[in-house]
């Protein structure tokens, strides 16, 4: 990372680069919009409660897309809900990162053929940075996918545009 | 607390002809037929009267019968004409502890029956549910819009048989 090991003698100086002093900053306090769909919503409270401790990671839930750099689509995506999640997604301020959690979000799950009612993939309206698949995904899987996510984030460029 | 038998026959003594039948070969509770124009009346008498007192309508919903003629659309596809849709309401009355099945069906090309939102307040969200599946049209209903498909949702009735979902809803893409 380059932030603590460029040490000076004082103690007080540390030399880093700014692209990684802003990664490390994004990826260590990852807002997520406080945003749960259906089952998979439930998994990720639970993620969130204390057991798995979502927070340690820096992660907590705001209220407001105005705050939040992180949403989670936690469930099934109705055609209905695929506009309102559209609007809060251009809600949120750049940088911004979404996480497709469940084969619901992924691809339509369950609903591929049948869905009249369902948008098969949350990619079709919003770009996805991480899937997490399962259904539901267990606590652990979600937490995999956050940490693929700061992955992501620590070897972003502010200058080059990312795929 | 009264047999389904027992209800018919009261309710044959009251409306005559707007209660068609009784259908009790089946392995479901015997189902009463009515008449669609009259089920808001059968449905008050039935709230009512002193004798059965139904307070809770369980559940009302729409069924396509699918009885129609199955003919080939321009692009191929089946679509039905004719033959009717079917409308269940399932009753229970908490004071006397007795339940009964009423039906009514009302013609695919036209489906008007009358509200019951009147007699029971549960109706409300259940007919707006059946007019939205099913197209469905529940007269003097006070709200009658879709429920749970978008309110611009243009493609039909999506749990009548021969419904076809869309290419495209608002820009995105439907089918997988």
């Amino acid at each position: 990372m380059g932030i603590l090991d460029k040490e000076f003698s004082d103690g007080n100086i540390v030399i880093t680069k700014v692209e990684d002093l802003f990664n490390w900053a994004r990826l260590s306090s990852i807002w997520q919009l406080g945003f749960g769909l259906a089952c998979c919503a439930i998994e990720m409270m639970a993620t969130s409660a204390s057991h798995y401790d979502f927070d340690r990671f820096g992660v907590i839930p705001r209220n407001t897309p105005r705050q939040a750099d992180a949403i989670i689509i936690s469930g099934t995506v109705t055609l209905k809900m695929a506009t309102r999640i559209k609007r809060l997604y251009e809600q949120m301020p750049e940088p911004k990162y979404i996480i497709s959690m469940g084969s619901c979000a992924n691809c339509g799950g369950p609903y591929w053929n049948h869905g009249y009612h369902v948008l098969k993939g949350v990619d079709r309206v919003i770009p996805v940075d991480v899937y997490v698949p399962g259904c539901p995904p267990r606590p652990e899987a979600l937490l995999e996918g956050l940490l693929k996510l700061q992955e992501k984030i620590r070897h972003e460029s502010l200058t080059k545009k990312q795929a | 607390m009264k047999t389904p038998d027992e209800i018919f026959d009261i309710l044959k003594n009251n409306f005559n002809d707007d209660v068609i039948g009784i259908e009790k070969e089946q392995p479901t509770e015997p189902i009463i037929f009515v008449n669609p124009s009259a089920i808001n009346k059968v449905c008050l008498f039935l709230r009512d009267n002193e004798e059965l007192k139904f307070d809770s309508l369980m559940n009302l919903s729409g069924v396509d019968d699918a009885n129609g003629e199955k003919v080939k659309d321009n692009d191929g596809s089946e679509i039905i004409k004719g033959g009717t849709l079917s409308v269940y309401y399932h009753l229970y009355s908490i004071k006397y502890k007795h339940k009964i099945t009423l039906k009514t069906s009302t013609s695919r090309e036209e489906p008007r029956v009358e509200s019951v939102e009147s007699v029971w307040k549960t109706a409300n969200w259940h007919e707006r549910e059946a007019y939205d599946m099913f197209g469905i049209i529940f007269n003097n209903h006070p709200d009658l819009r879709r429920i749970l498909m978008p309110y611009d949702w243009e493609a039909g009735y999506p749990l009548r048989k021969d419904y076809k979902n869309p290419e495209f809803y608002q820009g995105m893409k439907v089918p997988y």
